[in-house]
């Protein structure tokens, strides 16, 4: 997001009070997607708050991400019903892969991860959302399989 | 005064203070964590609790107000075990590796399982996997020994407004760091060190450059030479059982010639050459009509927390290099030629209170051509532990004086160390550079003391000069915001990074001991009171290097070697 996008969310808070960091943090990475430092700093500026007590607060909730998702953004759900089915060996598969933790946007700028709660489609455990697309039941191998199709995909297109 | 009853027994309390506060007051010890003297208690460690009558759970004693009639237990075996199975939760995830922490001996956590009476581990957690941050110069942080007491990130705010730190994430996953979690080097950080001070673990520690000193004293070809800070002379006897405030610069001298430099100045020298040379700014500023105030600028983290919150007033920062780096340039530059010495074959050392002057000592903005004015930077606790190292015992080693070029010093130039020191030995000499007469009394007494904000009105000649002295950050912002709103009209303006000025500095003894800190004061005070030259204009060694070297202050060579310009930093999360 541009500095000026970052600045017309700001002015719809022309008061600087405290209480209105964590709506304007909302709306910044509803536009943008994630907080940068930059945009972190920016609102630093007009509430008058360090950038770490931003950050603070920021990551105190989880819905907050700090790096520009990748092209494919996966979203591994981590709900009972995936546990069971045993996501957490999936996610352990997937930032093995992808050399990345959640919250994290690889390198090259391919992937980014992301762990969600409960995605609401329990019957397709385990579940994996990749760009908002709904991918169900899937296992080790298949994830692999997933990835490496992105991979070359994400590759070919650049 | 109220009554309260503490375990069992009468005692008088202050109405509005802690129970803290008045148990501390009787001698009853309770044992504290997150609190700090002087700050605002967050009853977050738990550790003080006691049990009050009428109340269900323990009380943080740190932060509940006392009231008439209470009655506390401060060491039933309830309050014994809480305060047991606290430490025990502490050490769950605990690195334990003390043989190898900076911390050992002198760990805070160590204390707290000692008098807990922790015997083994209770609770084993995951340990937590935080690499250290060696980003900086002057700063290395573990995150592994945090115990999130959360007393660096108080002090970095209250003390000194700058927030580098704070709490990150929340539960298990908390940990203490700075924006983005990035490297400190990158945040606006500016090194002072007070969070060193405070932190009960090795959790922030310097970092240290014993191992490059010892090296370079263990190479023949190394001439090895090193520079000692005025307020360290007044400190390190604490650490070695001598009563505090006693100035041990003469046996610091001689300890110093015995760990293997060859030659040992004083930092005090080059306090009195700044002195010159930003006397002769301010004159020169106040009869040329130049940009006022005018800020000193000998405190490192000062300089660069102008750069980032205030670059548009870079124009009021004297121009002048502090004391430590004058020092150094007249060392690689002046000493190595009247002695022959290849500047390459010079390994420079100086001997600070303070963290920053690592970070200092490392700026393009100093050296020349090249070659950096300093070398290596030891904080006054890593002298201490060189000392240590050496097997060397403080109270029976004969004095010795400083080193020629540089050998003489003034008291002027030794009270720098306390807050309001460079002011006063500042206006000692511009009053003589503008009236051609010492002042009749050379004590200035309104900017003496440990207020965190003075300001004196000084007359010379026909000139009223206002001056203003502010120690800790906190400070130095609000005298800035009164300069910006026109509220303050100021001629100089002195600014310590570190609370007290530097006897209070980063790089000094781990703890906030206000008895000690004042005690220095008074060491640096009674040598003024007593020393024959008091003014730098007066010292000898600084009137022969102007003859032989500099010409007079602020000329061709003095601008070259002893002075310099500050940037405004982009590069920094604020
Ligand atoms: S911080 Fe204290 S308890 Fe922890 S390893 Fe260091 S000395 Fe030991
Ligand atoms: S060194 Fe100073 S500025 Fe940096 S984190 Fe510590 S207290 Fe804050
Ligand atoms: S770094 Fe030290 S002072 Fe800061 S929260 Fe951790 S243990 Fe406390
Ligand atoms: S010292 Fe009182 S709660 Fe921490």
């Amino acid at each position: 997001m541009s500095m000026t996008a970052i600045e017309q969310v700001i002015e719809k808070y022309p008061e600087a009070r405290r209480e209105y960091l964590i709506p304007l943090l909302q709306d910044i990475q509803s536009l943008e997607g994630y907080l940068s430092k930059e945009s972190v700093v920016k609102v630093g500026q007009h509430l008058k708050l360090p950038a770490s007590k931003i950050y603070g607060v920021a990551t105190f909730y989880n819905q907050f991400r700090f790096n520009a998702p990748g092209k494919y953004h996966i979203q591994v759900c981590r709900g009972t019903a995936c546990h069971v089915k045993g996501s957490s060996s999936l996610l352990d598969t997937v930032t093995r892969e992808l050399k990345i933790k959640p919250g994290q946007t690889t390198r090259d700028g391919l992937f980014s991860l992301e762990v969600v709660a409960c995605l609401g489609a329990c019957g397709l455990a385990p579940l994996v959302c990749i760009n908002g697309e709904f991918h169900a039941s899937v296992d080790n191998k298949k994830i692999k399989k997933i990835l490496k199709g992105l991979t070359t995909e994400g590759k070919k297109n650049e | 005064m109220i009554t309260i009853e503490v375990n069992d027994k009468k005692l008088e309390a202050k109405q509005g203070e802690t129970v803290l506060s008045a148990l501390k007051r009787a001698g009853i010890s309770v044992p504290t964590l997150c609190y700090l003297d002087g700050m605002t208690p967050t009853g977050a460690c738990r550790m003080c609790v006691v049990e009050i009558d009428g109340f269900a759970d323990l009380i943080p004693s740190c932060a509940f107000p006392v009231s008439d009639g209470m009655k506390i237990q401060t060491d039933s075996p309830r309050v014994l075990n809480a305060r047991k199975t606290i430490v025990e939760l502490l050490l769950a995830n605990h690195p334990d590796d003390c043989l190898y922490c900076p911390r050992n001996m002198n760990c805070e956590l160590q204390n707290l399982s000692e008098i807990a009476g922790v015997t083994d581990r209770k609770f084993l957690a995951k340990k937590s996997e935080h690499s250290l941050d060696f980003s900086s110069p002057s700063i290395i942080r573990d995150p592994e020994k945090c115990i999130l007491c959360g007393r660096c990130v108080r002090v970095c705010e209250e003390v000194q407004g700058v927030s580098a730190i704070d709490f990150i994430g929340r539960g298990s996953r908390a940990i203490v760091a700075t924006a983005f979690n990035e490297g400190i080097n990158v945040s606006n950080c500016i090194f002072c060190g007070q969070c060193i001070n405070v932190c009960p673990t090795g959790a922030l520690t310097e970092k240290s450059d014993i191992k490059n000193v010892l090296n370079a004293i263990n190479d023949p070809k190394k001439t090895v030479v090193c520079q000692i800070a005025p307020s360290v002379s007044v400190t390190v006897g604490e650490e070695f059982g001598i009563k505090l405030g006693e100035d041990v610069a003469g046996v610091m001298t001689s300890a110093l010639k015995q760990i293997g430099f060859d030659r040992v100045f004083e930092t005090s020298f080059s306090a009195d050459l700044t002195i010159m040379e930003e006397a002769a700014e301010l004159v020169s500023r106040i009869v040329n009509k130049g940009t006022l105030p005018m800020f000193t600028s000998c405190s490192p983290g000062w300089v660069k927390f102008i750069e980032q919150y205030y670059p548009q007033l870079l124009g009021n920062v004297s121009s002048c290099k502090s004391p430590q780096q004058m020092l150094g340039s007249l060392i690689k530059n002046y000493f190595t030629k009247s002695e022959g010495i290849d500047p390459k074959d010079i390994y420079s050392v100086s001997i600070m209170p303070c963290t920053a002057k690592k970070f200092e000592a490392g700026r393009g903005e100093m050296g020349l051509d090249g070659v950096d004015d300093i070398d290596a930077v030891l904080t006054t606790r890593e002298l201490v532990k060189l000392i240590k190292m050496k097997g060397l015992d403080l109270k029976s080693i004969n004095p010795m004086l400083p080193d020629d070029p540089f050998g003489d010093r003034s008291s002027a130039g030794k009270i720098f160390g306390v807050t309001g020191g460079v002011m006063e030995a500042a206006i000692r000499t511009a009053y003589n550079m503008i009236t051609g007469e010492d002042l009749k009394n050379l004590v200035i007494k309104e900017v003496r003391g440990l207020e965190g904000i003075k300001e004196a009105t000084v007359k010379i000649g026909d000139l009223e000069v206002n001056v203003a002295v502010a120690h800790g950050l906190g400070n130095a912002r609000k005298v800035m915001e009164s300069i910006i709103s026109g509220e303050k009209n100021y001629h100089f303006v002195e600014i310590m990074t570190c609370p007290n000025g530097c006897i209070g500095g980063g790089g000094q003894p781990i703890g906030l001991d206000l008895d000690a800190v004042r005690a220095r004061m008074q060491a640096l005070y009674r040598i003024d009171e007593k020393e024959a030259i008091r003014t730098s204009h007066d010292n000898p060694s600084i009137k022969r290097i102007y003859d032989e070297f500099l010409g007079k202050p602020n000329s061709e060579i003095s601008h070259k070697l002893l002075h310099t310009h500050y940037h405004k930093r982009e590069d920094i999360l604020v």
